[in-house]
């Protein structure tokens, strides 16, 4: 299949206004006669649903947690970058266009994120207008802030709590037209399949988590708000609950999964404690803005340090190495995330980690509280250093923090063209779950950017023109396709049950996670991921032969729920190894050793790897299969990037 | 260090329901209650023992999703959320007791497992501005004090996890409803529908089978988020003044 992006010719500050104009609308009276499915209820979801169902459409709206208000995009701390230039400071639509895919590092569509750039102006004003409170001056404008390597302030937030303003602003929206009966929700309920009719996708299988019940469920369209599969590596950021599942049973009916390699490791974590860790929390970036990074300048001082003979506080400044501000003099501590992330995984190489593991860096307030006040620092971070304290034991005002990368977002996901629809016509990817606007890294601020300019500013558009083409006539709920379907996840649960092995399902994921982690992370070779490739592969079939799932369906069964994820991400797991190890380049957050400058920074390839590598799948066990996208840049000029 | 847990276990709904007692070994300090209880679901799944069942997701303390009532508290001893209590809280041979959210509103489903669909219905009754997608006006159109946008923020921190319910003697939910009716009722956005809103998000509140509030405290004393009651008081006002001039039609 040629991938066509669908993307309008024409000036790119034109593209989406054209685009709008020539897409079809669906008669006002005809709107009630379509229903579309929503899977997920985060900020592209809730946001998705919401719009759809003011329109007049019927929307169908899925989450697996208890409430929509419990999805994941709660816990962005950090901020949401729009293009409002309210500061003076040089900021444009076309700045923010720029920044995106230079910090993408040239592996994003441009139309897709000047789109993004474009629109990012409407979320702001459609948060204030739902009453987001988010932060202000004295004289009741909003408050900016720079964030994650930007160098205009273009940031808003709501203290340390942005990602859960916007949520809850985009649930409210949910919530009101769930009580006008244009939005169904079914809380409690995984997505388990889609069902395809004649080639497009009609409906989709779902498990109440509740009950057990395995049931169907048919659309005009369906939309995928499902997000980020970081939880491949069992360690991350990531919810416990965030998944991979409906995104890969759409891969597997025919959806392309692109760059799934692409992921972020954020630089900003509380480290690992010990084996007990079921997931790592993430400190905004924006403490960066403040905080330096530090370790000692020696191994010496650093092995004195991890055995407990000194504090942090007693090393002297001239021992200390703040190597970001001394490799990176223009943007020091607030390089992007993939070079921070990777900065600290040299030094604790090198024997200068600062915790018991030998995995952390310091992360100093000590000269922003002599600058500023503590009550400054705490006006801005307050929250989140009760939250360290909370989790270490340590009041971070008095010793630095300890810090260390860990897996946070997943750039790569379905693909999808300008109109947000997959290779399955009628399936859409939205937020997280798709792969289209942040290239190889994203920068900071830009997710909750992203997740509401899908589901507010872009699918009521882009699917109407869809809808508009299939006519209103009812999908037919009891075509053959929605037994089959049924019945094989009916299969897959039963075959689960069944297995009755020796060990747990976390067994497994823990595993899977350290073979993501330790070859498939921050620094990867050939080597390590042809051999990662070889024990995945041992691991799956290991888990279907030897994994103990307890209970029955017909309950509420967390084992096997958990169960059908991990069975996911071990396939997922394959594949990013395969992406990895055919992108014979370093770009962003996919760092291959082999390719790198003298000084250590990423070396692109834009000769040979400047395209989208979007995977289709072959059948169980068969090589997936490459298909390219080809990035053209009319707009920028690809360069290295450069910090220095 | 070693522990012995009291847990509560109830198969479903219309199971009665009782304590079981499981000693924990080899319990660090480092770990997060509910990691603790991870160790613990390891230990039973390999025994063939149905693992505890208990509701969390983002274990950031953000989700709202965790509960468990724990020694008497809900989310345990500190103003926290359970998942981001640390075990560095007990003491070794503690005994710990652990249980649902109690409320009549909030049915157990299942173990440590309660539905609290009451909420979202709170809000579904009127805890929105009503504004559609687009057509809205420049956001520094609306310009807000900072001081109000403060208290609005301070509101609007709430992550709906239901502590308050639990730690009420009547099962009320005024703080969470408060919390929703406060922000937008500080907030310029809401002062269109401010009056039909109070009347009908207290409403609802009712009809879900909330008791009543009597000012006792217990459900700021709580809140892992600092709520404030200042909030009922707030939505005592609202009420008041918008039953008397009421525009419910």
């Amino acid at each position: 299949m040629i991938l066509d992006s669908k993307a309008p010719a024409g000036p790119l500050a034109e593209k989406w206004t054209k685009h709008k104009f020539t897409s079809k609308l669906v008669n006002p009276a005809n709107k009630r006669k379509y229903t579309v499915i929503v899977v997920g209820t985060g900020l592209a979801g809730a946001s998705a649903a919401a719009s759809l169902a003011e329109l007049g459409y019927n929307v169908k709206a899925f989450c697996f947690q208890d409430s929509p208000r419990r999805a994941h995009s709660i816990a962005a701390q950090g901020g949401i970058n729009a293009a409002k230039n309210y500061q003076n400071d040089g900021d444009s639509v076309f700045r923010l266009f720029y920044d995106t895919v230079k910090g993408g590092d040239y592996r994003a569509r441009e139309a897709n994120v000047y789109r993004l750039a474009e629109v990012s102006v409407n979320i702001i004003d459609q948060c204030v207008a739902q009453g987001v409170p988010f932060a202000r001056e004295y004289g009741g404008l909003l408050a900016n802030r720079s964030f994650g390597g930007a160098q205009v302030s273009r940031t808003f937030y709501a203290r340390g709590q942005t990602g859960q303003q916007l949520l809850l602003g985009a649930y409210s929206a949910l919530s009101r037209q769930v009580a006008t009966g244009k939005v169904k929700l079914y809380p409690r309920t995984e997505m388990m399949d889609v069902v395809m009719i004649d080639g497009h996708a009609r409906g989709i299988v779902t498990r109440n988590l509740i009950t057990g019940a395995v049931e169907t469920h048919a659309g005009h369209a369906v939309l995928l708000c499902t997000g980020g599969y970081g939880n491949v590596f069992f360690l991350s950021t990531n919810a416990m609950g965030s998944n991979v599942t409906a995104a890969w049973r759409a891969h597997k009916r025919g959806a392309y999964f692109a760059n799934p390699c692409f992921t972020q490791i954020h630089p900003t974590c509380i480290p690992v404690s010990g084996d007990h860790q079921s997931k790592l929390t993430l400190m905004s970036e924006s403490l960066r803005n403040d905080g330096r990074v530090w370790v000692p300048k020696t191994v010496e001082i650093a092995e004195k340090l991890r055995k407990g003979q000194i504090k942090a506080n007693d090393i002297k400044e001239e021992d200390r190495d703040y190597y970001l501000e001394r490799r990176y003099p223009s943007f020091g501590n607030l390089v992007p995330r993939d070079v921070a992330s990777r900065n600290a995984k040299y030094v604790c190489d090198e024997g200068r980690g600062v915790n018991e593991t030998g995995e952390a860096v310091f992360l100093d307030f000590r000269d922003a509280i002599k600058r500023d006040s503590r009550n400054v620092i705490e006006q801005k971070y307050g929250n989140l250093f009760d939250m360290y304290q909370q989790i270490t034991g340590e009041n971070p005002y008095e010793v630095p923090m300890m810090i260390y990368p860990a897996v946070h977002y997943t750039m790569g996901g379905l693909w999808v063209d300008y109109n947000l629809m997959t290779t399955v016509p009628g399936l859409y990817a939205l937020g997280e779950a798709n792969f289209s606007d942040h290239g190889a890294n994203r920068l900071g601020a830009s997710a909750l950017m992203q997740g509401l300019a899908d589901g507010y500013f872009v699918i009521p558009y882009t699917v109407g023109d869809y809808l508009a083409t299939i006519g209103p006539a009812p999908v037919d709920a009891n075509h053959p396709e929605f037994a089959k379907v049924k019945g094989e996840v009916q299969d897959r649960i039963k075959k689960l049950l069944s297995i009755n092995g020796s060990k747990t399902v976390d067994y497994f994921h823990k595993k899977l996670g350290k073979i993501m982690w330790d070859e498939c992370g921050m620094a990867r070779t050939a080597e390590g991921l042809t051999k990662a490739k070889a024990q995945i592969q041992a691991l799956k079939k290991e888990f279907w032969s030897d994994v103990k799932v307890l209970g029955f369906n017909e309950e509420l069964n967390q084992s096997l729920e958990k169960a059908h994820r991990v069975a996911d991400f071990l396939e997922l797991g394959e594949l990013m190894v395969d992406d990895a190890l055919n992108r014979n380049e370093s770009c962003g957050g996919h760092f291959r050793e082999e390719y790198q400058t003298p000084e250590g920074e990423a070396l692109r390839d834009d000769e040979n790897y400047a395209y989208a590598a979007a995977w289709k799948y072959m059948g169980e066990g068969i090589q997936e299969e490459l298909h390219q996208e080809a990035l053209v840049f009319e707009n920028v000029k690809l360069t290295q990037r450069s910090y220095k | 260090m070693k522990l012995t847990l009291k847990i509560w276990r109830q198969k479903n709904a219309s199971d009665k329901g009782g304590f079981a007692t499981y000693p924990v070994d080899h319990v660090s300090k480092d770990m997060s209650f509910l990691e603790m209880l991870d160790v613990l679901n390891e230990e039973l799944t390999e025994k063939g023992e149905d693992p505890v069942h208990f509701d969390h997701d983002c274990r950031e303390g953000i989700c709202g999703m965790c509960s468990l009532y724990i020694n008497g508290k809900p989310h345990g001893p500190q103003q926290t959320t359970t998942c981001q209590l640390h075990m560095r809280s007990f003491n070794d041979g503690d005994t710990v007791v652990i249980e649902p959210w109690r409320a009549k509103a909030f049915p157990v489903v299942k173990d440590l497992v309660v539905d609290r669909a009451a909420f979202d219905r709170i809000i579904q009754a009127g805890g929105y501005v009503n504004v559609n997608t687009g057509g809205v006006p420049d956001a520094n159109e609306i310009p807000i004090p900072k001081t109000i946008a403060d208290l609005a923020m301070d509101a609007a921190q709430c992550i709906g996890c239901g502590a308050c319910v639990a730690a009420c003697k009547n099962a009320s939910a005024m703080l969470f409803t408060s919390a929703k009716v406060s922000q937008l009722a500080l907030l310029p956005q809401g002062q269109v529908e401010r009056k039909t809103r109070a009347e009908k998000m207290v409403a609802q509140m009712d009809a879900e089978g909330f008791g009543a509030c009597t000012n006792t405290g217990a459900c700021e004393a709580e809140c892992p988020k600092g709520i404030s009651i200042t909030n009922i008081a707030r939505m005592n006002r609202e009420y008041f003044s918008a039953v008397v001039s009421s525009e419910n039609v």
